[in-house]
Parts: C-alpha cells; sequence; structure tokens
C-alpha cells in the first residue's frame, strides 16, 4: 500500500516518540486542529505512546462538530420538504438538531442521501429534475473548493433545481479565538494538513509571529503525527515561533492557486456561529451574491433561526480545550454515542466520542490494578 | 403463437414475457409456470419434487438446529456473488456456527413485478450451487410477487435445519481467558464489494465477495479440536469488531486483539482508507471467527488451513480476564485503543 505504510511504520514510529521524549524538558501542551489527526491519534493510540512528553489537546477541527444547530435545523426541515432531495457527507446524518437528526427524517420518509462528492449530489439534480436537491455543504477549506465547484458547474450547466446550504468555516479565525481566550492553555499547533494543501500556510504566519505559537502544518498518518509534534516540541524547546512544513509531500507555502481561486470567486468571508463555542468573527464562508440562485436558506426562505443549545452539553469548553470531556457531567451518563446531547459525541473524530472509548478502558485499568 | 388451452391468438403471449409479472404470484397457471421453468429444474429433489403442502423429512436421533435468515441485499448480483449464494451461505453457516452440519433448507421468496427472468435465473443457479456445495436440500419452498416499486428486485429467506454435534457445542457465552482467537481469512471483502457497486465507485481492482459455506472448515476444526472449540461465529453486519463484542459480553471476557495480525486485504483496506470507513465493522460472508485453548490453537490452525477456504487463517488475538466485556485493540504502533460496537451503521466520514 505505497504512501500509506511507510507513514505507519512501528520502528519509524518509536524511534519518534524516543526523539520527543528525549527533546522535552517539561510536559508542553499543544493542539491538534484537525478532526482527521484526532481520529489518528485515538485509532493509534499515540497519546498514551507520548506519555508525559506532550499534552496534546483536540481541537475544534472536526466540521461535524462544530457546525451549529441552526444550520442543522434547517438541514432538518429542508430535508423533510417532500419536494426536495437532500444530499449530504455521511457523518452529519447523526448530528443531532434541536430534536432529531436527519437519519430519523429519513426513516419518516424523507430523501436523504449520502454523497461522496457534491458533483454527486449536482448529477442528482440534473437526474431528478422535479425535485429540488440540495446539498449539506460543511467543512474547512478542505472541501470547500469541491462545494464551490458544484455550485460554478451548476451555474455554468443551467441547473436551476440544485441549491447548497452552506455551513462553511475556516481555520486561522479559530485559531486566534483559541489563543484570545484568558484561560488558554495551547502553546503549540499543528495545523491541518489537508486545509493548508489548499490554502498554503501564509495566513499562519501573522499568527505564529503575533501569538509566539509554533505551527507545523501536519499530515494525518502517524509518523506525519509524531514528526509534527516532534517539530512543534523541537520549536518549543528552543523558544521558536515558526510556521514550519512537516507535509511537503501535499503542502506548498502558496497552496493550491486554482482552487483558492474559485473558492474566493464563489464564496466570501462572513461571520459564522460555530456549535459550543459561538459566534467567531470572519470565520465562516457564504456564497456571493452573483451566486444567490443556489443558496438553499434564501431560496427556501429559511431565514435567521436562532436556537438555544442544550445548556447542560459543555462541548464549548471542550472544544476549546479548558474541559476534557470525562470532566463534563454528563459524560458517559446523559450523554453517550447512542444519546449524544452535543456534536463531538456524535462523530468518531469528535473529542466527546474518543474519550467515551478510551475513558471507559482506562478507568477499568486503574480499577483493575487497585483491585 | 397460439395458445394451446383457447385457441386464441394473443398479441402479447402470456409466457413470452421476460419479467415476473404479478400473474405469477396469482396461485394459477402463471404461478405454476414459475415454479415448473424457473424453480424446479434447478433446485429440484425427491423432497421438494412432492409438492406437497409441507415437506417431509426422516433425521437421524438427536438435536437438531434451526436458523432463519433473510437476505435483502442491493444490487441483486455483485462481484464474487449474488443474492441467491447469500441464502444459502448465509443460513448455512449460522447452523454451522453452532456446530451443526446443515442438512435441509426452506426458501421463500418475494419477488419484485418487472424482475427480469434472466436474473432470476442467475441468482436460482446460484443458489442451486451453493446448495450443492453445501450439501444441503431445499425440502419447501414459496413464492410471492409484490408490485413494482415494493420490494428492492427480490427478497429471499431461508430457514435451514442441521444435526448437532452431541459433544461439540460451540457457543458465544464459552469464551474463556488464555483462549486463542483465531480468523479463518481475509476481513472485509463482501461488505466493501457491495459498497463499491452500490456507491458506483471504481477501483484499480474489483473487490470481491467472500461469501461461501463455512461447514467444512467447521467439520474441520471439530475433528482437531473436539469439545474445546469453545466459540465460533462468522462476523457479517457489523464485521469482525462486533462479532467479538458480542462474544466478550456473553462470556464475560476481554478480548485483546494485535492490529499487525489482522488480515485486512490491500484492496479492502484501501477503499476503507478512502471512504473514511474501518474494515473491523465491515461485513464478511465467508469468514469465521473460532476461540479454543491455546495448547489447541495450532492444532485448529492446521485444520482451517488444510481447506483452501481457510488458507488465509491466523491467529489475531488472546482471550483476557481483563477489562471484561471489552475488546482492546494493540495497534501496530504499540499503542491501545478501545474497539467498540458501533451505535448504528458505520458512515463515511468528511475527512
Amino acid at each position: 500500500m505505497r504512501y500509506l505504510s511507510e507513514y505507519r511504520d512501528p520502528e519509524v514510529a518509536r524511534s519518534l516518540v524516543h526523539q520527543i521524549r528525549d527533546t522535552a524538558t517539561r510536559r508542553w501542551v499543544m493542539m491538534e486542529v484537525c478532526g482527521g489527526q484526532t481520529h489518528t491519534i485515538v485509532k493509534q493510540g499515540l497519546g498514551e505512546l507520548l506519555g508525559d512528553a506532550v499534552e496534546m489537546i483536540h481541537g475544534p477541527g472536526c466540521p461535524v462538530c462544530v457546525t451549529p444547530l441552526e444550520q442543522i435545523d434547517k438541514a432538518l426541515a429542508l430535508a423533510a420538504r417532500p419536494d426536495v432531495i437532500f444530499a449530504s457527507f455521511g457523518d452529519m446524518l447523526r448530528v443531532p438538531g434541536s430534536d432529531c437528526d436527519l437519519q430519523q427524517v429519513r426513516a419518516r420518509g424523507g430523501a436523504v442521501r449520502v454523497v461522496y462528492s457534491p458533483l454527486d449530489a449536482l448529477a442528482l439534480a440534473q437526474g431528478n429534475p422535479d425535485k429540488e436537491v440540495v446539498f449539506f455543504a460543511v467543512g474547512f477549506e478542505t472541501t470547500a473548493p469541491a462545494n464551490a465547484m458544484a455550485v460554478w458547474r451548476a451555474r455554468e450547466l443551467g441547473v436551476p433545481n440544485f441549491s447548497v446550504l452552506v455551513s462553511h468555516v475556516t481555520v486561522p479565525p479559530a485559531m486566534r479565538a483559541i489563543l484570545d481566550a484568558p484561560d488558554n492553555r495551547v502553546q503549540a499547533f499543528l495545523a491541518a494538513g489537508h486545509v493548508c494543501t489548499v490554502m498554503g500556510w501564509t495566513e499562519y504566519e501573522p499568527i505564529a509571529a503575533e501569538y509566539r505559537v509554533p505551527i507545523v502544518v501536519t499530515g494525518f498518518e502517524p509518523i506525519d503525527i509524531l514528526e509534527g509534534i516532534h517539530f512543534a516540541v523541537r520549536q518549543l524547546e528552543d523558544g521558536r515561533h515558526e510556521v514550519e512544513n512537516q507535509y511537503v509531500r501535499a503542502v506548498t507555502r502558496a497552496g493550491t492557486v486554482p482552487a483558492r481561486s474559485l473558492v474566493e470567486q464563489v464564496f466570501r468571508l462572513a461571520d459564522r456561529k460555530w456549535r459550543g463555542i459561538g459566534e467567531i468573527p470572519g470565520s465562516g464562508l457564504v456564497l456571493r451574491d452573483e451566486f444567490a440562485a443556489f443558496d438553499a436558506e434564501a431560496k427556501f426562505g429559511l431565514g435567521d433561526v436562532t436556537v438555544e443549545e442544550p445548556a447542560e452539553c459543555r462541548a464549548g469548553d471542550v472544544l476549546r480545550g479548558r474541559l476534557k470531556p470525562h470532566q463534563c457531567p454528563a459524560f458517559g451518563s446523559r450523554c453517550t454515542p447512542e444519546h449524544p446531547l452535543g456534536a463531538p459525541m456524535v462523530s468518531s473524530e469528535g473529542a466527546c466520542a474518543a474519550y467515551y472509548n478510551y475513558g471507559r478502558f482506562r478507568e477499568m485499568e486503574v480499577v483493575g490494578r487497585g483491585s | 403463437m397460439t395458445l394451446a388451452t383457447s385457441g386464441l391468438t394473443c398479441p402479447a403471449p402470456i409466457g413470452s414475457n421476460d419479467r415476473v409479472q404479478l400473474g405469477h404470484g396469482s396461485g394459477g397457471k402463471l404461478s405454476a409456470a414459475l415454479l415448473r421453468d424457473h424453480f424446479l429444474p434447478r433446485l429440484g429433489n425427491p423432497i421438494l419434487d412432492q409438492l406437497g403442502d409441507a415437506a417431509v423429512l426422516s433425521l437421524p436421533t438427536g438435536e437438531i438446529a434451526v436458523s432463519t435468515d433473510t437476505f435483502v441485499v442491493r444490487p441483486l448480483e455483485f462481484p464474487g456473488g449474488n443474492i441467491g449464494a447469500l441464502a444459502v451461505h448465509g443460513t448455512v453457516n449460522d447452523l454451522a456456527m453452532m456446530g451443526a452440519e446443515p442438512r435441509y433448507l426452506t426458501l421463500g421468496v418475494v419477488l419484485e413485478e418487472g424482475l427480469p427472468f434472466e436474473v432470476l435465473d442467475r441468482v436460482l443457479a446460484a443458489l442451486a450451487e451453493a446448495a450443492a456445495g453445501a450439501g444441503v436440500a431445499i425440502v419447501a419452498g414459496d413464492t410471492k410477487v409484490v408490485e413494482r416499486g415494493r420490494a428492492d428486485g427480490m427478497y429471499i429467506n431461508t430457514t435451514g435445519v442441521g444435526l448437532l454435534h452431541p459433544v461439540v457445542r460451540p457457543a458465544a457465552h464459552r469464551a474463556a481467558p488464555g483462549d486463542a482467537v483465531l480468523v479463518s481469512g481475509a476481513i472485509g471483502r463482501h461488505g466493501m464489494a457491495v459498497m463499491a457497486l452500490r456507491e458506483g465507485l471504481e477501483f484499480e481492482t474489483t473487490i470481491t465477495s467472500d461469501t461461501a459455506c463455512l461447514w467444512p472448515l467447521v467439520r474441520g476444526l471439530r475433528d482437531a479440536v473436539g469439545p474445546e472449540l469453545r466459540v465460533l461465529r462468522d462476523p457479517t453486519r457489523g464485521g469482525l469488531a462486533s462479532a467479538l463484542n458480542e462474544i466478550a459480553a456473553a462470556s464475560r471476557v476481554g478480548i485483546a486483539l494485535d492490529e499487525a495480525a489482522l488480515p485486512v486485504p490491500t484492496d479492502v483496506g484501501a477503499a476503507c482508507e478512502m471512504l473514511g470507513l474501518d474494515p473491523l465493522y465491515v461485513a464478511n460472508e465467508g469468514v469465521l471467527v473460532a476461540m479454543v485453548p491455546a495448547t489447541l490453537a495450532d492444532a485448529a490452525l492446521a485444520a482451517l488451513q488444510a481447506h483452501p477456504l481457510g488458507a488465509g487463517s491466523r491467529r489475531i488475538g488472546t482471550v483476557v480476564s481483563q477489562h471484561p466485556g471489552m475488546v482492546v485493540l494493540r495497534t501496530a504502533l504499540g499503542g491501545t485503543r478501545v474497539v467498540d460496537l458501533l451505535p448504528g451503521d458505520q458512515l463515511p466520514r468528511i475527512c
């Protein structure tokens, strides 16, 4: 399996873990921004390997987790309409809205389809001219070019029954929000490799300089992540605060220029609410006026909806790294993957879902040793 | 064409249609033709050919195992098999996992109006071949036809009868700390073959379903291991992870898996990576998990490997007394993670 097995080599991993432990003179706290990286860390048990050298805080980079409740409720309302086929990436289906999720809407007769690409949703619209096809355009800068392309193509081909419910977010403003918080503990970031594949890293240079924080553009395989952590620890020990690129096989400083330019032509920056965190200025992407015909919110008159999140859910504190998931009073009792109160318990990338499994095992180990 | 019964000429004569019609479920002449032309030539045997209201079976003394399963796979045909082969293997394997020798099957078929007969014939041919391979006879059957749109082409139910062994009685609650966990071959093939087809995904190679009758493997294990053949499971829906979780819960033991030992084929692994799925949760239709005392592990593996279906068998873990009810994987990198039951379907991830 080329490009996979070499980045999962146990020998290389062990050597990197030794280097990290040898380099660190104290316990450093760093945040991996992207949910894909969280997934690898949990799936491979990397936190355990790092021991006391590094504490990883799982960042808000899971698009499933941060999509605001309002947008989920709008998605549910659209999906329930008899004239709509609602297309979405798979893991949005279980995200709880105010009173149900997309899977339940489907069970009640809503036409909800899982697609792997927004262009598949566009094809769905072309194949069902008597229906309105709405695609749930969520995600970070990684999914933005493909979503922009679908809208662009829809205009080019003249597909009037296609629209997108946009809930795009961007990484740099979220990093600033985390660093600006008075009780911030994050000392270094692993930036999301796929976001930077599109965007490059110029946006991160002012953040590194202003906040004096090392930022390492990092890939998603175990070796990538360990190497990224090693780079960050080296910077922290040296007192440097640079943007460094670990993911050299995919990322350049300028990013993928045609993709960036397409995103800029279709979307513009706007304020965006993040689930569990609240509004972050300039952190969202919305359709430009030229593409308003493809904006599902305008097309279906969804307007401004404000929904209160369950007061008991402390997702915001978890996503900011203030609270470990298992420290939340609802964790594992009133909030489980089967009955999630908040989004981080839904996605396998979500910090709470990850801790739910891992934490249960750890607790049992402790009990086992004590008895 | 002239109908012999009436002498009238019909522009769209009955019987020349190439698709299933509602009339094929009427109980009349079309129903009889459906059985005569499509089912009986392929599935007939002295018991079925009686066409009585019920099959009459003579069984040796002892206990029997009975299992039923319904098959609703979409698409009906996929690389490596079709719903017919699956309907035999699924039920026969359930019997085999009890250590029972499969002997008889009943067959209930719901056909959707408009199903092409060529598809039905291919399904029945595969079903007949699978039944012959498994050494089971189809002894009773039923067909129904529903209106177009009320079924995905066809649904099949099979009920199987098998002869239990007097002393070899594998069961999910019998796993004991120290037992070796064995798997008979590569995992994830059936689920990924179906998913690749369903989602229109094209890979460089075609992943084929592993659908197969597991009875020969079980017979080998039964002879080699005897009553200490503690647990057998075929990890179908929910994959290996779900089967192991059920066993851990039923036996109140922990299961420790070694990721490096898991037989994930390269193409299945690559397809799962692309879709954000975990092969541990992907369905299999021709793989079994066995748990035997560690001292008998080599004998069990030799028995599995003696059959082509078990050539890729290997030990993937150990039953432990720690973390009862929980399956814990030692990752290739040396970390650990819990392999839990999924709350629902495995959903492809965004990133």
